[in-house]
């Protein structure tokens, strides 16, 4: 039997890029939390997010949850050296805006807001796109990021140079292609199996 | 185990990227697990090894980030190799395009097209993969364009919603997998 995709319930839909917290609105069925295993309660990693839909219809495919939810926590949250926390979230941030990801884009900037305490900053990057210009910096780990997004990939030995001049180290370097790929893994998800949501 | 990353980057045990991936263990182990996960699965599900090898020598060949397109190429049933070679021939772009919705980000549209899957490879790829081709072109290339409906062309196609999943997980990773194999290519050449 053919499956029907989900009408998502009466909502505004975001049309700008935004700090806020959003909802997002699964356009297939995620799994009914009795139906869910002990493997698929492992593979949310965080016990919290069976409340999350988008978790529960990754679940579907538990191993590959599990891997990429262990991969994004080491690329973005492990505290040992390379790029700041603030910057590889700039990174995630600016490969959203690139991309079009509107509710990947509100989590990572917040972050990167957080971390970085450059609110103005990030929200230009929100308001403007990845051309806006913030600083020498922030600029190249920007551009970085556009050049590993775009398609043909544009990224090459002048990105490395200018992230080098900024003072970006070869372990910066490594994080930055980390964060940057990592979110066109993450905002194809987000993009292509529900939409965003304003809350309240 | 291989190191799939590794492997196609040219990172030699010792070597100095060996050392900066080393400090990120957790990703280069779950990295390699999610490439498992998606083509060495515990249960397959519904999709077969070879609609997951036909699809990630179509996002691959899309991309053209030469290593990680010879290495997915490679593992294509025979059969499949020459359809799958002109899909990607006709189909390559470049992104990301798309729109917004309506409203202030309009200005910024990039619209573009909605890439058809040919007559000759309908034939050649049997029920499913055009639609799977299909899909998987808007997610290279425009992926700010999805919309429900293009979820449902894929359950009409005789895709599950698991299968959906496990084919936006596939395309998804390897947008990841190749950015990185380009990324840490560039840097190992400049170290």
């Amino acid at each position: 039997m053919t499956e029907k995709t989900l009408t998502p319930p009466p909502h505004t839909e975001p049309v700008v890029f935004t700090r806020d917290m959003l909802d997002w609105l699964p356009w297939i069925e995620p799994m009914a939390e009795q139906d869910m295993t002990e493997r698929h309660f492992t593979s949310l990693v965080d016990a919290s997010r069976v409340k999350s839909p988008y978790f529960r219809l990754l679940a579907r495919d538990p191993d590959v949850l599990e891997a990429r939810t262990r991969t994004d926590k080491d690329i973005f949250y492990n505290p040992e050296a390379g790029l700041p926390r603030a910057e590889r979230e700039l990174a995630a941030a600016a490969t959203s805006r690139l991309n079009g990801c509107i509710y990947c884009a509100s989590v990572h900037a917040r972050f990167a807001a957080t971390y970085s305490k450059r609110v103005d900053d990030v929200q230009r990057l929100l308001d403007e796109g990845v051309g806006a210009k913030l600083d020498e910096r922030w600029d190249a780990i920007v551009a970085a990021s556009v050049a590993l997004t775009a398609l043909p990939i544009t990224f090459g030995p002048q990105h490395i140079e200018r992230l080098r001049a900024v003072g970006l180290d070869d372990a910066a370097i490594a994080d930055l292609i980390g964060a940057a790929s990592f979110f066109n893994w993450a905002n194809r998800l987000m993009l292509s199996l529900g939409e965003p949501a304003t809350q309240g | 185990m291989t190191d799939v990353i590794d492997t196609l980057v040219g990172i030699a045990p010792g070597s100095k990227l060996d050392a900066i991936r080393a400090n990120r263990s957790e990703a280069r182990k779950h990295a390699q697990a999610s490439y498992t996960s998606l083509f060495e699965p515990r249960d397959p599900g519904s999709v077969t090894a070879d609609e997951r090898h036909a699809i990630a020598a179509f996002v691959a060949g899309l991309h053209g980030e030469p290593k990680t397109d010879a290495f997915y190429a490679a593992k294509l049933p025979a059969g499949l190799s020459a359809a799958v070679a002109a899909e990607v021939a006709a189909a390559k772009s470049k992104g990301p395009y798309g729109r917004f919705p309506k409203g202030p980000l309009s200005a910024e549209d990039a619209p573009g097209p909605t890439w058809k899957v040919s007559d000759a490879g309908r034939k050649a790829l049997g029920s499913r993969l055009p639609a799977a081709f299909e899909h998987t072109h808007m997610l290279v290339f425009h992926p700010r364009d999805a919309a429900a409906p293009a979820l449902q062309a894929l359950l009409n196609a005789g895709w599950s919603t698991t299968d959906i999943v496990t084919i936006s997980q596939l395309v998804a990773f390897l947008s990841y997998q190749i950015r990185v194999v380009s990324g840490l290519s560039t840097l190992a050449s400049s170290l």
